[in-house]
């Protein structure tokens, strides 16, 4: 909401001097936040002249050009010479001239300058230059604004354009705030500075019989509520709408940020500025018969003023006349009906209408207008009959004409219901001793009508404070007016807690050991397309179900990732971009993981004001989709870089693999790889990695046809681990064993077996037949070539034997060796090699 | 047969001299070696005439056993001395030649981070698990219940068209990605005893332009407390205690009255520094406030006997703030340079 300070300050006294950000700090206190500060942003000399003569000048561009002898008056330098490009002027005109020195918006400084063979001594101004209106067809003429002021005169005065407007955000409770009379009641309860309320200066438009005809047809409230509980219309009639808008008016719109159109147009927005009363003005000679307000029809069509045609739902509200709906209830009139500049006789509307009428057919027609912003917060319903008859006396005022004595008026709002507030309760909410006499005053200032009951008071709200619905709310009120700085610091003592969950802390120390091993933590956005979640998201590569946004920022990634995969390739591929060539980057972060043929959500929602039952709350949850937590970790380039004496190490699916294990050792997880597959990796390169018998994750290299299709070098190794399962696997206690103390006897083992069997099980078969004299055991040697058979391999293991209860001699150690040979014999193939 | 030698003072001498001379001359461990074979070893001129003993009458014995033990005992420590002369060089040469450049090494360390807004939530959540409060989670695709309905969010009020909500297809399944953590509130009441304190950190969404100081995607933390007797002064002493330890002593708040559906009464939360870029003012830094009755109930807690209080913070504002990080979008793209800048610590 803009308030420009010239109109604040007729409903509040302003001290003089005060300045917009004097306004904000004082409305900040109470709840009004700081926004913006507007100003024609224009400095003078700008001073009324008169056009005494001009002689056409064509030029060799085309145009043609005035030069004008213009009298600024004495003080002023007299007449002075300007070149003028527009013709909409004629000697004798009053027009706004920017002397040099003056400075226009944009910034534009205004210099005497050599154009078009003269020096041009100033400019004559159009409205759109001095910032107050789009029109630019020529020349502002004073007489257009209807002004007749002394040649040399200050028109930034004259014009209002030395006014400023604060602007303020006002929160969605507070509908009240967007109305003149609404901040300059709160800048009052800020300041104690005196309040003039605007609905009590002028007389409410008395009902009477001959009014315009209205009918409230309501057959489908919404809630129960009515469409509309008061409705007031005022005749105004012999209007000319010819008539130009008062400058004050325009300067006042257009610091508050409304365009002005017409006179009669200006003065309906300037009413609703003022008061918070939405303003509808109909061409009272296009109406045919009564009003009549009701629901549309379903699908009824519906031309609004725009000149959309829109199709109608049945929640939304109408007003008819005979030939059918003339206006979309608080949203939008009809094209049909509205005021023109040939509108004579008017009837002006102001209404209350239902608040989530309004707030849902706005949605619906995505026509979030001024007057609908104002009726879904919920305005003052009690001041229509004041606010037609305040457009009534403006337009007479403006316009010329006269009003109809009477009007007509329904109101059927019912009274507030009064709020029960005990003694202390405030006190006890806030956590500081007001007095009664405090809580009194404060919710007296605000408007409420207080009675003292036994043990505390019954408060009225006042009409415009739809928000205040429970002692809660006056709470607040009474907290605000007294000032929050009251309010002093005290800190609660939680019962003992537990610390982190061990989940959250297996987390935190996972992330701390990858990062402490050389890993840099990335966080990416969630949002993935169809083709990553097909990619990454399934080991097989078939269609996946995902998650999809409704309203996706980019429509290019309407899904939620399945995999972390892709946001770290887009990070390393933007590193790489940058220069930065070696990447170990990892992320923790939730992927989304819909079960295919499964429908997620609720049809419906239970009511939000008491708890549910325990089976629809578990209807909540069973139709949330699961989102473990998952980690990546993408390598590229090189682990060791070249440096003096070393030749550098590429990333590979072996670093893949110490990621993992970084990962198992902080979870106390126990890792199993095995080899695997997955459809996006290497087929020869890829693991898949099993916490307990079951899998959770993969660690390999990218495809190399992946890989280059993103620009990135043939061998990118990539992990992707469910976190979750990892911890919910690992064993939460470690039991130990005694660490043995006697000798140790070591003794190599070489085995050849089948190229293509897993080291992993020939280990596995050796550490299972040695028995449990072994301690540890270590695949040294890969070996293939001269003296071992073409398709076979020679695995060398370090043997690592100790007995708890002696010293093994090396016949006992061999003996444990060779069965542990000879298991692997029977289970691999393996023969003990020569 | 080597002509028999005699053992004369001369030829004792003459051995003496020659080996003194070579152990002098000796320069290096394996010049001593030589000398050692042979000035004192088995064919050594001393052990020939040391040999030569047993053969003379047993009146010389004594005379010429010492003559001659002498002068190998005389050799044995020109050697031993030489030989310590020697090790000593030869070490300190060693360590002359070992020397490197130690600027210039080639090195495997890789420098790792943790990402600084995990590292500022971590450090959040150290703060209010110090005070005994514990760390809740929930779910970011979220039903909107949980989201809205149950903090007071009437389906129609303006206040939850303005959370700028990514809805969930089809939208009629009621699911939303989360646009703030407070539903991990409910979800807490519902679960957890009370009294109850519970920190909620976690990533939000809203449909927001992507900008240096608006993400579609960050990071918040809910603060959520209910208690017997709790007062809006119970609020302010927790920020106040959690801003001075995150941003040190000199930090103060200021409660600025304000609206949220779930809070009431409700407040903006300003804080200042006195080493802000820019200069010490207040800052706003989220919102907060007594919890609503109806919040309450929502989570079947009875509010004529509990009350409860509730704020949120954007952890991304809490690190431009504390870090001076001027561009939210460094934060988000991943670029190692920046998260290198932290390492380890905030």
């Amino acid at each position: 909401m803009r308030v420009p300070l010239s109109w604040l300050a007729e409903y509040v006294e302003l001290v003089p001097g005060t300045t917009p950000e004097d306004v904000h700090a004082a409305l900040v206190k109470v709840g009004l936040e700081e926004e913006d500060v507007h100003t024609f942003e224009l400095e003078g000399p700008i001073v009324v002249g008169e056009v005494l003569e001009f002689v056409e000048e064509p030029q060799s561009n085309g145009k043609t050009i005035r030069w004008c002898q213009v009298d600024v008056g004495e003080a002023n330098g007299g007449v002075r010479g300007i070149v003028c490009g527009a013709r909409n002027f004629f000697p004798g005109d009053r027009v706004v001239v920017t002397l040099p020195g003056a400075v226009l918006p944009g910034p534009f400084p205004i210099a005497a300058r050599k154009t078009y063979g003269h020096v041009s001594d100033g400019m004559i101004a159009s409205a759109r230059e001095l910032g107050l209106g789009d029109d630019h067809d020529g020349i502002l003429r004073l007489s257009t604004l209807g002004i007749d002021a002394p040649v040399g005169s200050d028109a930034i005065a004259l014009l209002g354009l030395d006014d400023a407007a604060i602007e303020i955000n006002v929160t969605p409770d507070r509908g009240y705030a967007f109305s003149i009379r609404g901040v300059a009641r709160e800048y009052a309860h800020a300041t104690g500075a005196v309040f003039r309320d605007p609905v009590e200066l002028t007389p409410a438009t008395d009902a009477s019989a001959d009014g315009f005809p209205v009918v409230i047809d309501d057959r489908a409230p919404i809630r129960g509520k009515v469409a509309s509980s008061a409705f007031a219309t005022r005749i105004v009639r012999g209007v000319d709408a010819s008539r130009p808008t008062p400058a004050w008016m325009i300067a006042r719109l257009k610091l508050a940020g409304i365009r002005s159109l017409s006179v009669l147009v200006d003065i309906t927005n300037y009413v609703m500025l003022e008061l918070g009363q939405p303003i509808h003005g109909y061409d009272l000679d296009t109406l045919r018969g009564g009003i009549v307000v009701r629901r549309a029809e379903p699908g009824e069509p519906f031309t609004t003023l725009d000149g959309k045609q829109r199709t109608l739902h049945a929640e939304d509200i109408v007003v008819t006349d005979d030939r059918g709906p003339i206006g979309l209830a608080g949203v939008m009139g009809g094209a049909e009906t509205e005021m023109s500049d040939t509108t004579q006789n008017v009837l002006i509307e102001a209404a209350h209408w239902d608040p989530v009428s309004i707030a849902r057919t706005a949605r619906r027609h995505k026509l979030p207008s001024e007057a609908a912003k104002r009726y879904e917060r919920g305005i003052d319903p009690t001041i229509g009959a004041v606010a037609v008859a305040r457009v009534a006396q403006l337009m007479v005022d403006l316009a010329g004409g006269t009003a109809d004595a009477g009007g007509s008026l329904i109101q059927t709002t019912t009274d507030r219901e009064a709020i029960d507030l005990p003694d202390g309760f405030v006190s006890r909410v806030i956590g500081v001793e007001y007095t009664n006499d405090e809580v009194h005053d404060a919710l007296a200032e605000i408007g409420g009508v207080l009675t003292r009951v036994e043990g505390g008071y019954s408060v009225v709200p006042p009409a415009w404070r739809p928000d205040l619905t429970g002692r809660e709310e006056l709470a607040e009120e009474v907290a605000r007016l007294v000032g929050y700085h009251r309010i002093p610091s005290v800190l609660p003592v939680a019962p003992p807690g537990r610390g982190l969950t061990r989940s959250q802390r297996l987390r935190r120390q996972t992330a701390d050991a990858l990062a402490a091993a050389g890993s840099v933590e990335v966080l990416s956005f969630p949002f993935a397309t169809d083709d990553e979640n097909r990619t990454f998201g399934s080991v097989d590569g078939e269609p996946v179900a995902s998650v999809r946004l409704a309203n996706a920022l980019d429509q290019s990634t309407p899904f939620l990732r399945r995999s972390l995969l892709p946001g770290l390739i887009a990070a390393a591929k933007r590193n790489r971009s940058r220069g930065l060539l070696d990447l170990d980057l990892f992320e923790i972060g939730l992927v989304f993981l819909p079960e295919p043929g499964h429908v997620y959500g609720t049809a419906e929602l239970p009511a939000g004001d008491a708890k549910p039952g325990d089976e629809t709350l578990a209807a909540l949850d069973a139709g949330i989709p699961p989102q473990p937590r998952h980690l990546g970790v993408l390598l590229v380039g090189d682990r060791v870089a070249k440096q003096p004496g070393v030749a550098a190490e590429p990333y590979g699916v072996a670093d893949a693999l110490d990621a993992a294990r970084r990962v198992a050792l902080a979870t106390g997880a126990e890792l199993e790889i095995v080899q695997g597959s997955h459809h996006a990796l290497h087929p020869g390169r890829t693991a898949e990695l099993r916490v307990g018998g079951r899998p959770v994750g993969f660690a390999g290299e990218l495809l190399p046809a992946l890989a280059e299709a993103d620009d990135l070098p043939r061998v990118v190794a990539v992990v992707e681990l469910d976190l979750d399962a990892i911890i919910a696997a690992a064993d939460p206690a470690v039991e130990a064993s005694s660490i043995g103390t006697l000798p140790a006897a070591t003794q190599d083992l070489s085995l050849v077996v089948g190229a293509e069997v897993p080291a992993a099980e020939v280990a596995a078969a050796v550490r299972e037949g040695a028995g449990e004299l072994l301690e540890h055991l270590e695949l040294v040697d890969d070996y293939r070539g001269q003296g071992v058979t073409e398709g076979s391999k020679s695995l060398t293991f370090a043997l690592r034997f100790r007995a708890a209860d002696r010293t093994l001699t090396a016949a006992e150690a061999s003996a444990a060796k060779l069965a542990g040979a000879s298991l692997a014999g029977e289970r691999t193939g393996a023969v003990i090699r020569d | 047969m080597p002509e028999p030698l005699e053992i004369t003072e001369s030829a004792v001498q003459s051995a003496v001299d020659a080996a003194l001379a070579a152990i002098a001359s000796a320069g290096d461990s394996a010049a001593l070696k030589t000398v050692r074979t042979e000035h004192t070893g088995d064919k050594s001129p001393l052990a020939l005439l040391n040999a030569e003993l047993r053969n003379v009458p047993n009146e010389q014995k004594a005379a010429l056993g010492k003559l001659v033990g002498g002068a190998r005992g005389r050799v044995g420590q020109a050697f031993a001395a030489r030989e310590a002369e020697i090790v000593e060089a030869e070490a300190a040469a060693r360590l002359v030649a070992e020397a490197v450049d130690v600027t210039a090494l080639p090195s495997r360390f890789n420098a790792g981070a943790r990402h600084p807004l995990a590292l500022l939530q971590d450090r959040v959540c150290d703060v209010f698990t110090g005070m005994g409060w514990e760390i809740a989670e929930g779910p970011e695709v979220e039903s909107e219940w949980f989201n809205f309905d149950a903090l007071n969010f009437d389906a129609d009020h303006p206040a939850r068209a303005m959370q700028d909500t990514f809805f969930v297809d089809p939208p009629e399944a009621h699911l939303v990605m989360r646009t703030h953590t407070s539903p991990v509130q409910i979800r807490s009441m519902l679960e957890r005893d009370l009294p109850l304190y519970v920190l909620a950190p976690g990533r939000v969404y809203r449909t927001d332009e992507f900008d240096a100081t608006h993400l579609p995607v960050f990071m918040q933390f809910e603060g959520v407390a209910v208690d017997k007797g709790l007062t809006m002064a119970h609020l302010k002493g927790t920020l106040d205690h959690f801003v001075k330890s995150i941003f040190g002593e000199e930090a103060k708040i200021r409660l600025r009255p304000s609206f949220f559906p779930f809070t009431e009464p409700s407040a903006e939360l300003d804080f200042w520094h006195p080493t802000f870029k820019g200069g010490a003012r207040w800052i706003e830094w989220g919102g907060c406030g007594m919890m609503h009755p109806n919040v309450l109930r929502a989570a079947g807690i009875d509010p004529e006997v509990y009350t409860g209080f509730a704020f949120g913070m954007g952890i991304e504002r809490g690190l431009m703030l504390r870090n001076d990080v001027q561009d939210m979008r460094e934060m988000v793209e991943g670029d190692v340079r920046f998260s290198q800048q932290f390492g380890m610590v905030v």
